[in-house]
Order: C-alpha cells, then structure tokens, then sequence
C-alpha cells in the first residue's frame, strides 16, 4: 500500500547483516559499518530485528532511550557523535532492558513487519539490518516485509570456526 | 477480599493455560537438563557436548543422551564425530546415533551439512516435537539438550513440552551477553523451569608462547550476573585453543584430553 511504502521511500539502499551462527559479531559489524559510512558522509540508519536479544542500544549506549511517535509513524532514536544514525530496536520498547522477549513466531513477524512500516525513516542513503542468529521467523519476515524496497544484498558475518 | 483476589487469579490461571500443551516425561527419560543461553556463539553446543561426557565419564553406570535442538544451526554432529540418516525401530522410532557412549540426536543427521532450515515458528515447532518425542531413546539417566541462541519457539516448545529438572545458562564475561543471559534466566523463570546456575566460558585467554593472561572479553562479568540473579556459578571455563579444535574435529576435550587445565 502507498502508505507502507511511504516510510522506506526514502530509502535508498537497504543491506542486511547475517551470519547463520551466533555470536560471530553481526550486531558489533552493523554498528561499525553503519558508523564508517556516516564518517564517509553518508545519511545512514540500523533497523535491530533481533527480537530476543536485542545489542545495538547498549553498543551505542543509548539503551535508556524511549521512542517517540509522530504522524508518519515511530520516530527512530538519533545516535552516533552528531546524532545522526537513525535506530530502531526493540531494546526501546521494552520497560526495562533486562525484560526477555519470549514470542513465538507469528508475534515477532507482526512487529518487524512494523519496524519495516511504521518507522519514519525519512531520506537515509542506507539502511543496515541486523538479524538473530538462525535463518527463522525473524529472517523470513524481514525479507518479505523488505521485498517492494531496494534491497541491496546480504552481508555474511563468520569467524574462521 | 484476598481469598477472593486468590480465587478470581487461579481461575484466570486456569483458564490461560487451557490452550497451552500438556507437559509430559519423555519414556525413559529420568532426568532432562538443557544448556541455554540467550545470546549466540557463547558456546552453549561445546558445553552441553562436554557436559554430556563428564556425566558419563564420573558414573559409568549412567546412560547418557544429547539431543541437539538448535535446527538452525545444528553443531552437535560435528562436535560427536557423528554422521548419517538415523534408522527407524519397527515401532517407527528414529534410533540415536551413538558415540563415546552418548546416545545422540540432531537436525543435521536429518538434512544435508549445508543445507539451510528456513522455517517458520509452527513448523520448528513440530520438528522439536519428533526429536523429543520420536526417538528411540531407551532408559536415559540424563538427556542433555543443547538449546539454539534467543528466547523464542524452540525454548517454550521445549519447556512447555517436557518437565525440565533444570537448566544451565553459559555466557561469556562480555556485557553484550550477559545482557542476552540475563533474558535467557528471565524466560526460564517465566515458564518455570529451574535455573541450576551460570557457567562462565572463554573467561581468560593464555597466550600459548609468553604465557600472558588476557581477559578478551572482560573479567568477573558472569560472577556479577550470578549475584544478582541468586544463582551459583557451576565452572569457569578459559579461551583455549585446545577446546575449539577438539571441538571441531569430533573430539571433545573432555574425552581427548581429560587431563587438562580446560
């Protein structure tokens, strides 16, 4: 729907962050890709979607953040040294950091379906999306929600293991 | 009145859980344990697997299982030296696959190596289910069950399914992971299953020429976590090489090196 779309169009590349295992670094990897790109000039923001542990706050130490809404939707927090890098994460609506996430599947797709939607990206060059370990609910739901978009490709994360 | 409030809370107790599955034992299962985490890659598969052989080797009398159920990313066929189709029993029971005396089960002797399982929650759901409830599994002492990283499906599956004597939560010392095992302990609590205690992994680095002690991923982290949450630290396990290439050729150190520091 044009209002689906609306949000994202502003988007102009989109690059998703695997990996299959965990723990190999994907969370640290977004944040440090999306900060050299800004450092490059570049308008830059990171979409968390993983739901159950959610990292991306705590390395930009802004865990304590709430989200606020507007009329296009969820406004993202600002970060980096000019507040700059838009993020979304579900780190920010959880009453407190410490809470578990405990979905089964059909909960989790509802709310990345809209982190995708209903996030008022505005005009950002690239769009980093870091995923869980696995290749589940939250993958699946992420690509499709992402379909319609300009999804550049995928970056996979591993150690030598 | 609070006997009132009591008896409004239990009926609505009662009504919440009508749609939620029984739980009931394994057949011949005495005692479950599962190895969990909450973040990934800290090294849950390479504990659970030498947890499995320490059971065994301290008691030999003991019948030992592993089921691996990470169907993502299935690691316990590399980590046991296993490979194959299971067979069926005439019962239509797919029969362990064995090795160092541990009866094993995993996704990955049910798919191809690389082959990826791109599942949505339902369907992990009812593959749990078969591996948990359709193997031969005989008389066990102690399943182990090596659990994939988060707080998702496969762990209410899990839990909701079979009655779990207790759960052991592996972190490294690293902030970022005990943010994600602090999650993991929370969920176990929500679903009533109890937390036998933290096992702190990759706590120091040795380096194998000077000698020198590094803390890569911080010192005393999984210690601090343990005392806020009320829970024992069951061992402390450092960064060594040995414990990795074992791992990964099918080895595990418990068995190929029992002597050791790791």
């Amino acid at each position: 729907t044009p209002a689906e779309r609306a949000n994202l169009a502003g988007v102009r590349h989109i690059v998703l962050v695997l990996s299959g295992k965990g723990g190999v670094g994907k969370s640290t990897l977004s944040t440090e890709l999306a900060l050299a790109l800004r450092h490059a000039g570049k308008r830059v923001g990171i979409l968390d979607v993983d739901l159950c542990g959610p990292s991306i706050p705590r390395m930009l130490r802004v865990q304590d953040s709430a989200v606020h809404q507007c009329d296009s939707g969820w406004v993202p927090v600002f970060v980096g040294q000019d507040k700059a890098i838009a993020l979304m994460s579900i780190g920010f609506l959880l009453e407190r950091p410490d809470d578990a996430v405990v979905w089964r599947g059909p909960k989790k797709n509802a709310l990345i379906k809209q982190f995708v939607t209903d996030v008022a990206w505005g005009e950002l060059d690239f769009l980093i999306v870091d995923t869980p370990p696995g290749t589940s609910d939250e993958h699946i739901s992420t690509v499709e929600a992402l379909r319609p978009h300009q999804l550049l490709g995928a970056v996979l994360v591993t150690t030598p293991q | 009145s609070s006997s009132g409030d009591e008896a409004l809370r239990d009926k609505r107790a009662r009504i919440l859980s009508r749609g939620l599955p029984k739980q009931k034992p394994i057949e011949g299962v005495k005692q479950v344990v599962v190895v969990a985490s909450g973040k990934g890659g800290v090294g849950k598969s390479t504990t659970a697997v030498n947890i499995a052989l320490a059971l065994a080797a301290n008691d030999s009398a003991k019948e030992i299982g592993l089921l691996d159920a990470d169907i993502y990313g299935p690691s316990i066929p590399k980590m046991m030296n296993l490979k194959g189709n299971p067979e069926l029993t005439p019962k239509n029971l797919m029969r362990p696959l064995k090795n160092y005396g541990i009866a094993c089960m995993s996704m990955g002797f049910l798919i191809e190596e690389t082959a990826p399982v791109v599942w949505r929650g339902l369907m992990v759901m009812s593959a749990v289910e078969k591996l948990l409830r359709q193997v031969d599994w005989g008389q066990l002492d102690y399943l182990v069950i090596d659990m994939p990283p988060g707080t998702g499906d496969v762990q209410l599956s899990v839990s909701q399914n079979i009655p779990i004597a207790g759960a052991v939560i592996v972190s490294t010392p690293q902030d970022v992971a005990l943010l994600d095992a602090h999650k993991g302990a929370e969920m176990f609590r929500k679903v009533h299953v109890p937390v036998l205690g933290l096992v702190q992994n990759m706590s120091v680095f040795q380096c194998p020429k000077c000698k020198h002690e590094t803390h890569i991923f911080g010192t005393d982290g999984v210690k601090d976590l343990a005392k806020t949450l009320g829970l024992d630290i069951l061992g402390d396990v450092p960064l060594h090489i040995n414990i990795r290439e074992t791992c990964d050729s099918g080895q595990p150190v418990v068995i190929s090196q029992p002597q050791s520091d790791a």
